[in-house]
């Protein structure tokens, strides 16, 4: 069963939101957490290099590989998984980037601050089961 | 009132019931690409005047309040930026300085004050230094500064949302704002950016990259 480990990450590095979609073993959930957080160097390296948004697979670890995708205001999606399509993995981040957004702009949201609601939990879950698993 | 405010009042009130109902309605309105609505000058106008008292209410200085009003822009300055992105045809980001410059002068200011900045130059002096000139910055218009605080210019806000887009563009600087008179625009705003040694350090191994 595929299992993918996805975090919003912010423009101080913490983590803003975290999910996990598929299967899940628990002794792994902290190797992902750290191999994101490995990431985070690589996709600073990248994000130089390119305009675009979505930077595709930034790291690899054993057999997971670890999709970065960077909003103009800097935050970072990230998405851990095993060998997948690349343009699904493209068209959620989009929508994932359009959910943030509208996050934003409630005006008690402070930038990098968690996202604690539910209905954005749901939304990503929708999403997830649509474009990944 | 005339028709059309009252038009305009109505719509907002009932955009205003929607939202508050439950977050989900947030999550899927189509706020980013529809839209374009404006506001009514007199009533942002009003909110401005109160925001520059409420401050003044809580500072002891005047660099205290252009610090504050700073922060305030700070706020809208992440959400326009994230906003008119979007809704480009390509969505992209910048992260070189000049590009982010441009950016800032067409786009963000069209969606702010509907024109464009009226011009951006270097500084001669100093090659960190970048200025964003307004000639008659409308959100101003109606905010008269007393002789006793000449030194205070309530473009403060503006550099506020400007410093925050060059945060988020991964070029940090100093943003201020400086009233400088001229021929017939007595409140003409000049933006005055000083970015930081590891921005320009950065932009001059880019540049030598690219070269090459």
């Amino acid at each position: 069963m595929a299992t993918f480990y996805f975090a919003i990450v912010g423009t101080n590095d913490s983590p803003l939101y975290e999910a996990e979609f598929g299967a899940q073993r628990e002794e792994n959930k902290y190797l992902q957490q750290f191999v994101v957080h490995a990431a985070l160097d690589l996709v600073d390296d990248a994000q130089f290099m390119t305009n675009a948004c979505y930077l595709k697979t930034v790291d690899r670890y054993n057999d997971w590989s670890v999709s970065a995708y960077v909003t103009p205001s800097n935050i970072r999606l990230m998405l851990l998984h095993e060998a997948k399509a690349e343009e699904a993995i493209k068209s959620f981040f989009t929508a994932c980037h359009e959910l943030y957004m509208k996050t934003l702009l409630n005006p008690f949201y402070q930038p990098n601050a968690t996202i604690q609601s539910q209905a954005f939990d749901i939304k990503v879950h929708t999403l997830s089961k649509k474009y990944l698993l | 009132m005339t028709s059309s405010q009252q038009q305009q009042v109505q719509s907002m009130l009932r955009l205003d019931t929607k939202q508050s109902k439950r977050s989900t309605l947030l999550l899927e309105q189509p706020v980013t690409r529809q839209r374009r609505d404006k506001v009514s000058l007199s009533a942002f106008a009003f909110l401005f005047a109160e925001m520059i008292r409420y401050t003044q209410n809580r500072v002891l200085g005047i660099q205290d309040l252009e610090t504050k009003l700073n922060e305030l822009g700070q706020r809208v300055g992440v959400r326009v930026f994230e906003l008119t992105m979007s809704r480009e045809k390509t969505v992209r980001r910048e992260t070189r300085v000049l590009q982010m410059l441009v950016y800032i002068n067409s786009v963000v200011w069209r969606a702010l004050f509907d024109k464009p900045a009226d011009s951006l130059e270097r500084s001669t002096e100093n090659e960190d230094e970048y200025m964003i000139t307004d000639n008659e910055p409308d959100i101003l218009k109606y905010i008269s500064v007393p002789k006793e605080m000449a030194s205070f210019s309530p473009g403060a806000f503006i550099s506020g949302i400007v410093e925050s887009i060059s945060v988020c563009c991964q070029c940090p600087a100093r943003v201020t704002s400086h009233v400088v008179p001229a021929e017939g625009m007595p409140v003409r705003t000049v933006i005055l950016l000083k970015f930081d040694k590891e921005v320009m350090e950065r932009e001059r191994r880019l540049e030598a990259g690219k070269s090459k």
